[in-house]
């Protein structure tokens, strides 16, 4: 059974960090990024194609992550495969022993560094929750019997921040009655918001890991802004890191206190540390 | 109506050196290229002018009725046959349904002298914007009236996705997010949020599709099997 799910059932407040696999085969950096993360993660997700640019499979890369002892969090986008590929990397996820699987929209290709790629799209997450939640129950998409089911953790995105509301929890209990029963936050920035969403999503069963965003610098801050869809840091943030005499240890200190507020709100946090991995375990200990 | 726009001129004389061209007779459209500015009278008289610069002869030309009705076009050309049979090449400033109508009613080497875009609706006179893209499974009684795949970027049936900010568009930023506009709608109207839509059966837009309602065989594309009995 997936260790995600169990540290959830007995109420632990669950750490997650991120590791994008490599451009290319030398898993080296992956590794070294998990061997600073494990330490303080219950488990990490792996990101698929992040940003719409060419990387090493989700799959072979949580299956790697997962041979160095730690859980993955597959991730899987519907941008860049048909609901044949998708399906048949769920059952192929499943008998790599990968339990948690986190399913996106992904961003569009014109984003990334293929912007000439056809986005296929074929699918979108809700849809592809319920296909993974019908693996679970031993059928395809077409209802036809698998040899040999699933039994995934299954996990989508959520937007607390990104109005209108109202749109935002619609489609957050359409994933839940997809059979989604973990969120994973964008960034937030505005606990209220956490809260709000958290209030909505906790009686309908289902967990809420919030995200935090390392922003070491005010070329981070345009980074995000510029490049990061549906997400935006705001104002007295950018200030404050870009005020600072040493914007790093701002960025960490201002992730720590984050981190602390989202303990008394959230199920779990997401660390994305945008390259200052080695401030990872400050910030969650901090 | 088919949306077109004029080919990029270069590749036109490039086509009519291919065969070494020297004539050439016009087809325009008077039914959507009209409408789109592109292969009504006044893009022919453009053209020919254009040509006749450029040291071609224009034999001829003619605004086909409806270019895309093979019969149509066949009657159209029989019309014109002497300033027809004195060219080289025909160009033609239609939809590529027009343009091969034409090549199939006319013996002579046909070229395209629109590329053509999309099925688009006429927001205000030379505003075009796509919103169907004649998927033949439509959703738009799920969907108030807002096609999702054609207007949503990504084509997702469920949205918004995670790009969607203040109700914006991830990939197009100045247009409202199709799904915020769904939702909208369905609510001011009283219908809920919507449920979930299930995936889409991409069967029905296989191509080529055909219809003919004569013989009483409503196949539509070559995924359709089942209605072709
Ligand atoms: S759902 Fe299909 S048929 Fe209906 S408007 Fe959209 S593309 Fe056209
Ligand atoms: S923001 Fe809305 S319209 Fe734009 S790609 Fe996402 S779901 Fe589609």
């Amino acid at each position: 059974m997936s260790r995600l799910k169990e540290l959830f059932d007995t109420g632990e407040f669950v750490v997650t960090g991120e590791v994008a696999p490599p451009r290319g085969t030398d898993l080296s950096g992956m590794h070294a990024s998990v061997d600073l993360l494990a330490p303080y993660c219950h488990a990490l997700n792996v990101t698929d194609n992040q940003g719409a640019s060419l990387h090493l499979s989700s799959l072979a890369a949580s299956r790697a992550i997962l041979d160095r002892g730690i859980e993955p969090i597959f991730q899987q986008t519907c941008r860049d495969r048909n609901r044949l590929a998708l399906q048949s990397d769920l059952l192929a996820a499943w008998s790599l022993g990968l339990e948690n699987v986190l399913v996106v929209t992904g961003d569009d290709p014109r984003a990334g560094d293929h912007p000439h790629a056809k986005g296929v799209f074929d699918l979108d997450s809700t849809q592809l929750a319920t296909i993974a939640r019908g693996m679970n129950q031993g059928h395809d998409m077409m209802g036809r019997d698998l040899k040999g089911a699933t039994d995934f953790y299954i996990g989508a995105a959520m937007f607390p921040e990104a109005e209108p509301w109202d749109v935002q929890l619609a489609r957050i209990e359409q994933k839940i009655e997809a059979g989604v029963r973990f969120f994973q936050t964008q960034a937030i920035f505005d606990m209220d918001k956490l809260q709000r969403a958290v209030d909505a999503v906790r009686p309908l069963g289902a967990k809420v890991i919030a995200g935090v965003l390392v922003i070491r610098s005010p070329r981070v801050v345009k980074f995000v802004n510029e490049h990061l869809a549906g997400l935006m840091v705001p104002d007295h943030i950018a200030e404050r890191i870009s005020a600072a005499d040493d914007p790093a240890e701002e960025a960490i200190a201002l992730a720590t206190e984050q981190v602390r507020d989202i303990r008394s709100i959230a199920d779990g946090v997401h660390v994305m540390p945008l390259g200052l991995d080695a401030a990872v375990g400050k910030i969650l200990t901090g | 109506m088919i949306i077109t726009k004029p080919r990029d001129w270069a590749r036109i004389i490039q086509n009519l050196e291919s065969i070494g061209a020297r004539s050439v007779f016009l087809m325009g459209c008077g039914q959507c290229a009209t409408v789109a500015h592109t292969g009504g009278e006044k893009e022919l008289v453009e053209t020919a002018g254009r040509l006749t610069a450029a040291g071609y002869e224009v034999t001829g030309w003619t605004v086909g009725e409806v270019t895309c009705h093979l019969n149509g076009t066949k009657l159209d050309a029989r019309k014109h046959r002497d300033e027809i049979d004195g060219a080289d090449a025909v160009l033609v400033l239609a939809c590529g349904a027009g343009v091969q109508t034409t090549a199939d009613a006319i013996a002579k080497p046909v070229f395209p002298g629109l590329e053509s875009l999309f099925l688009g609706t006429v927001v205000r006179n030379g505003v075009f914007e796509e919103r169907c893209q004649t998927c033949g499974d439509c959703v738009l009684d799920m969907t108030a009236g807002i096609c999702p795949v054609t207007t949503c970027p990504k084509g997702l049936l469920n949205g918004p996705c995670g790009g969607m900010w203040n109700g914006m568009c991830e990939v197009l930023t100045d247009r409202e997010c199709t799904h915020v506009r769904i939702q909208r709608r369905l609510t001011e109207q009283g219908r809920g949020l919507g449920g979930t839509l299930a995936p889409k059966d991409f069967s029905t837009a296989l191509k080529p599709g055909g219809v003919n309602i004569r013989d009483r065989v409503t196949h539509r594309r070559a995924g359709d099997r089942e209605g072709a009995r």
